[in-house]
């Protein structure tokens, strides 16, 4: 059966076919223009009745070529286009860019700004759990709750906009550090969500955590064993909800984690209640580990390496003296040379393990910038999560997996 | 270097009345202030413009004050394309297909630097500009642009959508020009016209 | 597919030794090489070339006919345990000379080790590696990835298609060295005379 559309492209629609006494068949395209899908994914079912007997993500309506970029332009140009990636926690997507460079340069920034990458970074990762949670809830039908998460988002893009200047692509990590000072009031403003953000929050799983429709939708659906979740590479809440505990910011210590005291959520039986409940858990720890850090954090103290050929000058002695003034130019204009080499540095972003792998080649341009991101490798676990299931869980496994198409087309 | 000279035109001429009755232009008022109040959007959102303008949906900025709230997923029942986010040439023919499906009357905005003219993405895949493909009757920029700006951009289409007459018979044509026409400048001529900068459609003028 | 694999937990083969801590005097290169590197020098002999230490990441470039039982080794003994593959991606350079390499990293949670292969492909050869898709489900779209950007082909990957770009995209591979930023063709209205259009096949005018 075929229907002309417009211009007269006849389009194929699938009829179902009788395979056996029992069996049916229909090819049902679902995407990329849908509004379950998170952003343009493609999803090609094929359905028995309402059961999804097979399933093809089909990526790439969203590709921009971010990995060539990185290779005609300098390394501090590519931070923006980091920011793109994952748009709903950009400060990560930077923090982890910026992360690999220093690690190549060899450099690290002084400890005051490790302590506010570090409350940018969670904060980054309740605002993008904030996202899932909204867009999660509103496709499985619980509309008010995106309501609710995007007010509290609001705060957070305050708490941005107030550091940055920016809401939504931050491109507030540097190298180095931070080269402005960090504004009056934002420690106030960040302890006073996080005073009421915990009520908040409660406020979401009175609404759903005992709740007979979510817990029918998402209890037994799924479910994804340990094993395969390994072997299909997961990370982030998709691989702790299956209960094996990798987390980067435990095994793999960045910035200052060995010295805040926290938790990593788990899951027993792999399914889309359990992930609900680690990303939930994550948040709170979120939360705690921002006060950690405020505590933590020194008053005063530089925000900046200064005498790095990595890093940019400060804008005082560039203003003021020769030197300054012409490593300041060198940097912007032609660019730091980082040593010949390559290295792969992995965060635990909101959505999982988030990898750089930069080649360099000594100049200022790398050779080959790469990005691992996590909703790429996460989405693959989707026809396995699907087989089975039924046509409405569909959209309650693509939203459990949590991806951002930016992220996952780069 | 110089411009070309221009090709012989060929207006599309609106003749309006010299007057139009009374009845004519509180039929328009009404007409436009019931369209432009109750904006159907369908929101073609790609990528960080759209989470912008879930915020702007969302109870901070809330766009249900235009009666912009219902966002309709299917084309056969909107009326404003928003298209918040860059398109790819891989989804360039999706778009073009949303945008055959929605019915007359129909508006586009264009939300962000990456719609308007492919954005921060000059590269091999990405459009440059979603207005090659469809037209656009506001271009928003920023990137992502805030709320407000999202919402000044509504406010202009409200605008352009009151100012338009029932009487005018091309409103809702879509044309796509006929080369004989002279509406049509072949590329090489767009880009003798806009030497020495160059122009976002001759994209390999750079060689890189 | 699941066999009677029994996840380990991080760390869990090694217990006495507690998370690494923030590492902050990391050598730059020459370090402490991962010893997996030793173990795969003592068990495929002709198969490895050298050993790279930058930053103390250990880099192993090996023979990539034999790369398959590579991996398989490093994913079943129990010595090894790479039970979790983190990237496989590929790097071209722009010296002419230079060989392709196609890079897997590989980590091991119970161990906490992290170990990445390199198999080098000279200019001329054909492009075509063992795929690793039997030991891994996550190298599926790894490979199909490094198909579609660089025109990689694995040997017997399921199911080999373009993935970030349109199926019948005849450009090339967009992230080798001579594809240009900007692609080869220019970009066309719809329905006007002019070079081939980069738009998906069937919105074309007949």
């Amino acid at each position: 059966m075929s229907i002309e559309i417009g211009e007269g492209t006849p389009v194929q629609i699938s009829e179902e076919r009788q395979l056996s006494e029992t069996r049916r068949e229909m090819v049902l395209n679902m995407g990329p223009q849908h509004p379950s899908t998170h952003g343009v994914l493609r999803v090609r079912l094929t359905l028995d009745g309402e059961v999804v007997t097979a399933c093809d993500p089909i990526i790439g309506y969203l590709h921009r070529g971010v990995e060539k970029l990185g290779e005609t332009h300098r390394y501090s140009q590519f931070t923006p286009w980091t920011d793109r990636t994952d748009y709903v926690a950009a400060p990560s997507n930077n923090l982890g860019y910026i992360l690999t460079v220093e690690k190549l340069c060899g450099i690290e920034a002084p400890e005051r700004a490790q302590y506010w990458r570090m409350i940018m970074g969670e904060l980054a990762r309740v605002a993008s759990h904030l996202v899932w949670l909204g867009t999660h809830a509103l496709d499985i039908g619980a509309l008010s709750i995106s309501l609710y998460c995007f007010r509290e988002r609001e705060f957070i893009m305050d708490i941005f906009e107030k550091f940055c200047g920016a809401r939504l692509t931050t491109n507030m990590m540097e190298m180095g550090g931070f080269a402005r000072p960090i504004p009056d009031g934002l420690p106030e403003m960040v302890r006073d969500f996080c005073a009421i953000f915990p009520s908040r929050q409660k406020d979401y799983e009175d609404i759903l955590s005992a709740n007979p429709i979510w817990l029918s939708r998402t209890r037994g659906v799924g479910i994804v064993e340990p094993a395969a979740a390994i072997s299909y590479g997961l990370t982030g809440a998709c691989l702790r909800g299956s209960g094996i505990n990798y987390d980067v910011r435990k095994a793999q210590p960045y910035l200052f984690y060995d010295r805040i005291d926290f938790e990593v959520p788990l899951g027993t039986h792999g399914d889309v209640y359990d992930r609900y409940l680690v990303r939930m858990e994550e948040m709170r720890q979120s939360i705690n580990i921002i006060l950690q850090c405020l505590d933590q954090v020194p008053s005063d103290g530089p925000l900046a390496l200064t005498q790095s050929n990595y890093v940019i000058p400060q804008h005082d002695t560039v203003l003021t003296t020769a030197e300054d003034m012409q490593r300041h130019f060198i940097w912007v204009i032609k660019g730091f040379s980082p040593p010949k080499g390559e290295v792969y540095m992995a965060i635990e972003h909101s959505k999982g393990e988030l990898g750089h792998y930069i080649v360099s080649d000594g100049s200022p341009i790398p050779y080959r910038m790469r990005l691992r991101t996590p909703d790429f490798v996460n989405l693959q676990v989707l026809p396995y999560m699907a087989d089975g299931a039924m046509l409405a869980d569909v959209v309650a496994l693509i939203g459990t997996i949590d991806i951002v198409l930016g992220s996952v087309d780069r | 270097m110089g411009l070309m000279p221009q090709p012989a035109t060929h207006a599309a001429t609106f003749d309006p009345p010299a007057q139009e009755s009374w009845v004519a232009t509180r039929l328009d008022f009404l007409v436009n202030a019931a369209r432009a109040y109750s904006l159907w959007p369908m929101p073609f959102g790609t990528a960080c413009c759209a989470i912008e303008f879930m915020a702007t949906a969302a109870s901070r900025f809330d766009i249900a004050r235009f009666g912009m709230e219902r966002m309709s997923f299917s084309p056969r029942q909107a009326d404003v394309l928003i298209c918040a986010g860059r398109v790819p040439f891989k989804l360039a023919p999706v778009l073009r297909r949303i945008w055959m499906q929605m019915p007359q009357p129909k508006w586009c905005i264009s939300m962000g630097a990456c719609a308007s003219s492919g954005g921060m993405f000059d590269n091999y895949a990405v459009v440059q500009g979603i207005d090659t493909i469809i037209p656009v009757d506001v271009y928003v920029p920023g990137c992502p642009p805030r709320p407000e700006g999202l919402m000044y951009g509504i406010m202009m289409l409200q605008e352009k959508v009151k100012r338009e007459r029932l009487s005018d018979g091309d409103l809702r044509h879509e044309m796509e020009p006929d080369p004989a026409s002279g509406l049509y400048i072949p590329p090489q001529a767009i880009d003798e016209l806009s030497e020495p900068f160059g122009n976002s459609i001759h994209q390999t003028r750079s060689g890189l | 597919m699941s066999d009677a694999f029994q996840p380990v937990l991080p760390g869990a083969a090694a217990p006495q030794q507690p998370a690494p801590a923030t590492p902050t005097n990391i050598a730059y290169r020459d370090g402490a090489a991962n010893p997996s590197a030793d173990a795969l020098r003592a068990h495929f002999a002709a198969a490895i070339g050298r050993t790279e230490v930058i930053w103390g990441e250990t880099t192993v470039y090996v023979d990539g006919a034999h790369l398959a039982d590579i991996v398989r080794w490093l994913h079943d003994d129990p010595a090894q345990r790479y039970d979790y593959l983190s990237d496989i991606t590929a790097v071209e350079y722009r010296d002419p000379e230079l060989p392709l390499q196609v890079v897997w990293h590989l980590r091991s949670l119970p161990f906490r080790r992290f170990l990445r292969l390199k198999v080098e492909i000279p200019r001329g050869a054909p492009l075509d590696v063992p795929s690793v898709w039997s030991i891994y489900r996550s190298a599926d779209w790894f490979e199909r990835e490094c198909y579609d950007m660089f025109g990689i082909t694995f040997e017997e990957h399921p199911n080999l298609r373009r993935i970030l770009l349109a199926d019948d995209w005849d450009e090339g591979h967009p992230l080798r060295k001579d594809y240009p930023l900007r692609g080869y063709r220019e970009y066309i209205q719809p329905g006007f005379e002019a070079p081939a259009p980069r738009v998906h096949s069937r919105l074309r005018r007949p």
